[in-house]
């Protein structure tokens, strides 16, 4: 490193070759079609075991990474996407990343038939671990009532959480779920209660998610206007 | 101490090759990665930053000391030296130990400056769990490396050799899931792949079952379970080194 002769050795036609090939690998690039992030396809769903291999014991950081690929894909085949959801959440059971883009982003798209498919994810996956994923039905059970106007799914929804968990850390509305969903309260004071209990309750800590809560209430706010 | 004092010239050669420099940028890109990941999740940020976090760091743990003992050790076989070493009045018992202690210390070194950064996600204990077995999985990479280095005496077919030993042995779990999955075929041939499979598992250590990143985010392994990864690793050490000997002992160099 220290012995090194003058840029002067150097031939000539070596700088000008180096010189083009930097040039043309640039522009090459900046020409390089990347192709439209909104014409991108969810591939065919792993399976958890496939994803655990390529995982390569890093179970909780492919998960995630899984969740974070899938966000990207603007308008996902709902079938194919519920298969990857899965996949992550038989990846890593704790996680909750899954659950929440399940019940906060795809259950709230504008096509009710597309929300069904996530919210029933939502409810199946419950059933699987209620006292850990039990904040996510009740979201489910809100969307049921004042987004699809289902009160029969909500009442659904509400009377599982009722009945299956059996944790004693969780709120009183929660407790009383149907009672709670069968309340005469719009969809924003309900939400407020809701995130604000989970919030005390240090169900929320994660600075991404609580921000991603507070624009949630923002738009709700700004549409009840 | 003849094998206290190999061992110190191993770490003033990696401290003199640029290991330091190299682990320190393994931490930046580490924290960069992180970061970058932090602005693009919805939820569970904090717990994505520390899972990749402590997945990069963990993988440049073990490619950094893979390739320092294999690069120091073929130097050390090319330019003669080990020829130098053997003529003095050392056995080659303690020259080959006193090599692996180097290495492994390299190793340790390497376990405790990459836990530090992990720290502003996770508690100290459970850092602390993650730092131990990222050691003995990074002393486990050193007996290996070792051993293919100075049994196969070629760069690349060494490097190869430990770097497949080490991805089949992380894989191994998922591959025996689903080589004797509810859904696997039940003919002769399947079974016969079944059993291959488990025959391969039982000379692999598990390093699946070591530096587990669900440790950093959720709660420490039970003591047995904990003590199980790390002994299955020190006597993956030793059989290393068992090997490594009885290859060294034979070679007439």
């Amino acid at each position: 490193m220290h012995d090194l002769r003058p840029v002067a050795a150097v031939p000539r036609w070596v700088l000008g070759f180096l010189g083009v090939a930097l040039a043309a690998q640039i522009a090459a690039q900046a020409l390089r079609d990347s192709g439209s992030s909104a014409e991108a396809q969810l591939p065919p769903a792993p399976s958890a075991r496939a994803l655990r291999l390529a995982s390569f014991a890093e179970p909780e950081a492919a998960a995630r990474l899984a969740m974070v690929y899938i966000q990207s894909i603007p308008q996902p085949d709902y079938r194919e996407l519920i298969g990857w959801l899965r996949a992550a959440l038989e990846l890593d059971p704790r996680g909750q990343y899954p659950l929440f883009l399940a019940a906060r982003v795809y259950a709230e798209s504008g096509d009710a038939a597309r929300n069904r498919i996530a919210l029933e994810f939502v409810y199946r996956e419950f059933l699987r671990d209620p006292n850990r994923r039990w904040p996510w039905l009740a979201h489910a059970a809100l969307l049921a009532k004042h987004r699809l106007k289902d009160l029969p799914l909500a009442r659904r929804y509400a009377q599982a959480l009722e009945q299956r968990v059996t944790a004693r850390d969780i709120p009183l509305w929660a407790r009383q779920m149907e009672i709670f969903i069968l309340e005469d309260m719009d969809e924003l004071e309900a939400a407020k209660i809701m995130i604000g209990s989970l919030l005390q309750g240090g169900a929320i800590q994660d600075p991404a998610e609580l921000r991603f809560l507070k624009q949630r209430l923002e738009e709700l706010e700004a549409r009840s206007r | 101490m003849p094998t206290a004092i190999l061992a110190r010239s191993i770490l003033l050669e990696a401290r003199r090759g640029g290991l330091p420099w190299l682990a320190a940028a393994a931490v930046a890109l580490g924290l960069v990665l992180a970061a970058f990941v932090s602005q693009v999740a919805l939820a569970e940020s904090h717990a994505l930053q520390a899972a990749l976090l402590a997945a990069v760091l963990r993988a440049c743990a073990v490619f950094l000391v893979a390739a320092q003992v294999t690069a120091s050790t073929l130097r050390e076989i090319q330019d003669k030296g080990l020829e130098l070493m053997l003529s003095l009045p050392l056995s080659r018992t303690t020259h080959y130990l006193g090599r692996l202690a180097g290495f492994v210390a390299c190793g340790v070194a390497l376990a405790a400056l990459f836990a530090l950064p992990l720290l502003a996600w996770a508690a100290p204990a459970a850092v602390a769990l993650w730092a131990f077995s990222l050691a003995a999985e990074c002393a486990l990479v050193a007996a290996a490396a070792l051993f293919f280095a100075m049994t196969l005496r070629q760069f690349v077919p060494a490097i190869a050799a430990a770097a497949g030993l080490y991805f089949l042995a992380r894989s191994i779990g998922a591959i025996q899931s689903i080589a004797g999955g509810p859904l696997a075929d039940s003919s002769l041939a399947a079974r016969l792949a079944q059993y291959s499979v488990d025959a391969v598992a039982l000379v692999l250590p598990r390093i699946d079952a070591m530096t587990r990143t669900a440790w950093l985010l959720y709660e420490a392994p039970s003591a047995g379970t904990y003590a199980a990864a790390l002994g299955s690793a020190l006597l993956y050490v030793a059989l290393l080194a068992a090997a490594g000997l009885f290859d060294f002992h034979r070679k007439s160099v």
